[in-house]
């Protein structure tokens, strides 16, 4: 059988993707682990901020286990957290998530899978968040994939440490800095 | 360890729109211009969230009763139901299903959307299910009007509801648009037409199933979903 084909989430996704416990907020009171905030901005090819974009996060726990029967070490999984996150950017073309920092998995690099969908993107792009002040980036198979000079797309920094690590990752979909997008 | 060594077929692009389509305008800026980069797919795009039935609402899937205020919503009620599928056949169950459209006027309940056509207050145009244990799901709901959009002059949304379907897996993530047969904007519509074979546009729309109308009270339309499958790896 052949795939459907993929269609925009176009201007109104909110209506039918944006409901209940806030979908950005990962965590729960008992979930394990480094609490973080991820947060950027979503820029379109002149640079400005694109203000109706979706996006999806899925990611390990703070021990690097998927919460999902294919992980081997899925009985171990942090009950407390799933691992799914949806924001949507807004005025300023910002979105921001709560959650933990995942694990890395036997030394290797953590990261975070993020799906970008908006209008105008008739498909949506696959990209991943790796954290600055993180070991083994040399030794992850994605990452060296991808020219030295454009590794930097894939890395959220560092700002501050308040109560909880922000980390920002911007997305830009075109220009000097695009975003490096996988083949989905 | 046996799940770590399957591969899923990835998006097809001999099906899938590409990301720059000009005669989509807004596709210009938005559009990922460096050639995508591939990915060994790892335990972190072959697993995915899991859902289950109890997420749902018991009306989360009809949509002409989950929102109502004042009474029944306007227009005409239908039946949407069809399967999700992998690529070699096989049905996906218990996965989330979820939906958003405008009113039977060609309006949506959002306030970027100032189209000159009512406003249903019974009427939000958004439902979800999760599909039973041979992938199949059914809503309930209104038929979607057309409306104008300002892609260029006199641009038109054929009637269409949209799909945001997870699998098993973030690999099988799809959002897409169903639509109506017959419905005379299709061949207009820049959306619709950024699908570059005319099999898959084809089967973006909905077929009518005289099985699935009910008698004295509703049409019935097929939809099924397609998403991307473990890839057949020959044995060495």
């Amino acid at each position: 059988m052949k795939q459907s084909a993929s269609q925009t989430v176009g201007p109104y996704f909110r209506i039918g993707l944006i409901y209940g416990e806030p979908q950005n907020d990962l965590l729960k009171e008992q979930t394990v682990g480094e609490r973080i905030t991820l947060t950027g901005t979503v820029f379109d090819g002149d640079g400005k901020p694109m203000t109706d974009a979706l996006i999806e996060i899925w990611q390990p726990d703070a021990n690097g286990i998927f919460n999902h029967p294919l992980d081997p070490l899925c009985k171990q999984a942090d009950p407390h957290f799933r691992g799914f996150g949806r924001a949507e950017t807004r005025n300023a073309g910002r979105y921001e998530f709560k959650t933990v920092k995942p694990g890395g998995r036997d030394g290797s690099a953590p990261y975070i899978n993020v799906h970008v969908f908006a209008r105008g993107m008739l498909v949506h792009a696959l990209t991943r968040v790796y954290f600055s002040d993180e070991p083994a980036h040399d030794d992850d198979p994605a990452l060296n994939e991808v020219e030295p000079e454009r590794r930097h797309t894939l890395i959220a920094t560092l700002e501050g440490a308040d109560e909880a690590s922000t980390y920002r990752f911007d997305i830009h979909m075109q220009g000097e800095d695009e975003t490096v997008f996988f083949n989905p | 360890m046996m799940g770590e060594s399957v591969q899923y077929n990835w998006l097809d692009w001999k099906v899938q729109p590409p990301y720059l389509h000009p005669a989509y305008k807004s596709t210009a800026k938005r559009s990922p211009s460096r050639p995508l980069v591939p990915l060994t797919q790892s335990l972190s795009e072959l697993t995915g969230p899991v859902y289950g039935h109890d997420e749902i609402h018991p009306l989360d899937n009809d949509l002409t009763k989950n929102s109502v205020k004042t009474g029944e919503p306007l227009g005409e009620r239908i039946i949407v139901t069809g399967q999700l599928l992998e690529d070699r056949g096989k049905p996906i169950s218990n996965a989330l299903i979820e939906i958003w459209q405008a009113n039977s006027a060609g309006r949506y309940m959002h306030k970027v959307d100032q189209h000159d056509a009512p406003l249903d207050p019974n009427f939000h145009g958004a439902g979800r299910t999760v599909t039973d244990q041979n992938g199949v799901y059914r809503l309930i709901t209104i038929k979607p009007g057309s409306y104008p959009w300002r892609n260029h002059l006199n641009a038109w949304r054929p009637r269409h509801i949209h799909f945001s379907v997870f699998g098993v897996n973030f690999l099988q993530r799809l959002v897409t648009q169903m639509y109506f047969p017959g419905d005379p904007l299709l061949p207009l519509d820049p959306i619709y037409n950024g699908i570059p074979d005319e099999e898959a546009r084809m089967r973006l729309i909905s077929t009518y199933d005289h099985d699935v109308t009910m008698p004295e009270w509703a049409l019935g339309y097929r939809f099924d979903i397609v998403v991307c499958g473990p890839r057949q790896i020959p044995f060495e």
